[in-house]
């Protein structure tokens, strides 16, 4: 987290798939890793189709990455420069996003614990927060969160934060669902 | 059609003023302490006149205006809650005279529907409300037209007086007491708000919706219900960082009635500035149809009001 004026901003670790297409050359794989924890990604899981050859005679590869959203764009380039051909990047496994705007003594009633509460429902994540507090922290404020999940954990999400909020007898104001257009 | 109008508030009044022009004549009105009648139709001027100068319509009593000879009763009452009295009785009594009912006020609707319909069932009079639902937006008739059943969900701004509250903070980043004192002065809200800005008023219309919708007998106490008293100017501004608002959705879908602030995208259809309404319907066949206007007012709640007038007419 870092403070920007009255602003509290966290910039959260998202999920990312990237598919890259190697050589079928011995240590391609490992050189093809290293940029990853060289730039801070956490590293999930690999899915290397060994049998399998893209039209261009490659191997495809598939690797889940953990990163913030800034550093994903870093290894994405690390990864380019160094030669990996990257199929498809920056698409994350969660295909859902909500954003909801919470009001009232946010600070006062623990807001990481309010933020925490929501992560352990299991089915989303915060993936950032903006706070404004206006007239100081003892006085009401209003937070914006984004959370991202994978389908469907967007619903239970909102439970978890409309719960937490009758508890501490903080507003919700929620998105329409289907009242985008 | 000959009118008999009880109660001369703004409604009333402009549905008495209004009334000739579109070839009805009021033959009664009455607000809580008298009535006014003429068998050969009422000259609207004189009573406004008199309801001006000296608070009252007319010499006569004002049970005078429900036994009057008319076609239709126009039930202009202030909406109450509970047991919707005394709107409720002035209904039963025209319906039990085979007289046809059109409703500004909600509180029948959204209360006692289950005992509206059935005594419209044992009545050759007919009950309709058009003008209860976002004043002069013809969201009921277009439900109708619809039809309930190919209606999947119905979402709107239906409270002229939260809308201005809250466009009005986004606007000019300005808190909501001063906001709410402005609102006073311009007459938009009232001098105790508390029925449009914790979302009550917004809820009855709702309700109203989804008995219409799903002619069931749904009532305030079915509805999910919060209001926007006292919202931080903080959380428009971090929904504008966003390109988003907050208005006061009302929102009718899945046999659910809700009622709360809600993030929209800022230039969104919904995002209606100003005391305007909208009514979204998402429809089975036909999309998604929206249909805005001005939701509140003398004029334009009595169009809605004669507009059924009109309709009883061509049946």
């Amino acid at each position: 987290m870092y403070e920007r004026g009255d602003r509290v901003v966290s910039e959260a670790v998202h999920a990312y798939t990237v598919r890259l297409e190697l050589v079928d050359e011995p240590g391609e794989l490992l050189r093809t890793l290293e940029p990853i924890a060289e730039n801070g990604g956490n590293l999930l899981s690999i899915f290397h189709e060994r049998g399998n050859l893209t039209p261009r005679g490659h191997i495809p590869v598939e690797v889940d990455v953990e990163a913030t959203p800034e550093r994903f764009d870093d290894i994405v380039a690390a990864l380019r420069d160094a030669g990996v051909n990257v199929v498809r990047a920056g698409e994350e496994r969660y295909s859902e996003e909500v954003t909801v705007v919470l009001t009232g003594h946010l600070v006062d009633t623990d807001l990481s614990d309010t933020l925490q509460r929501v992560q352990q429902c299991g089915q989303a994540s915060v993936a950032d927060v903006s706070l404004s507090a206006p007239k100081g922290t003892g006085d009401v404020s209003s937070a914006r969160l984004r959370l991202v999940a994978e389908q469907g954990g967007a619903e239970a999400a909102l439970g978890a934060i409309r719960e937490v909020a009758t508890e501490k007898d903080l507003r919700v104001i929620e998105p329409l669902p289907g009242g985008e257009a | 059609m000959k009118l008999a109008i009880v109660g001369a508030g703004v409604v009333g009044a402009s549905t008495l003023e209004l009334a000739g022009k579109y070839g009805h004549e009021v033959v009664a009105i009455a607000d809580s302490g008298s009535a006014a009648v003429d068998p050969d139709g009422l000259d609207p001027a004189p009573v406004l006149a008199r309801k001006n100068d000296e608070g009252t319509v007319g010499e006569a009593a004002p049970d005078a205006a429900l036994d009057a000879d008319y076609d239709v009763l126009v039930e202009a009452t202030p909406t109450t809650l509970g047991d919707a009295e005394p709107g409720f009785s002035h209904v039963r009594h025209a319906l039990e005279r085979d007289r046809h009912v059109v409703l500004a006020n909600k509180g029948p609707v959204a209360e006692r529907y289950g005992d509206l319909r059935a005594l419209e069932r044992d009545s050759a009079g007919e009950v309709l409300f058009e003008a209860t639902v976002g004043g002069a937006i013809p969201a009921l008739s277009t439900i109708r037209d619809v039809g309930a059943d190919h209606v999947t969900a119905v979402r709107g701004v239906l409270n002229g007086t939260a809308n201005f509250v809250l466009s009005r903070m986004a606007a000019e980043g300005l808190d909501y007491e001063h906001v709410l004192a402005e609102a006073q002065d311009l007459g938009v809200a009232e001098a105790d708000p508390s029925f449009d800005v914790q979302g009550t008023d917004a809820a009855l219309k709702c309700v109203i919706l989804a008995n219409v919708l799903y002619d069931d007998e749904y009532t305030l106490a079915d509805a999910d219900v919060s209001g926007i008293e006292d919202l931080p100017g903080s959380a428009l501004e971090l929904a504008a960082e966003d390109g988003r608002t907050v208005r006061l959705i009302g929102e009718v879908a899945d046999g659910e009635v809700r009622v709360g602030p809600r993030l929209v995208p800022e230039h969104g259809t919904l995002a209606v500035t100003g005391t305007r309404n909208i009514v979204q319907l998402d429809t089975e066949h036909a999309g998604r149809l929206n249909v805005s206007g001005r939701g509140a007012g003398g004029p334009e709640t009595a169009s809605a009001v004669l507009a059924d007038v009109g309709r009883l007419s061509r049946r």
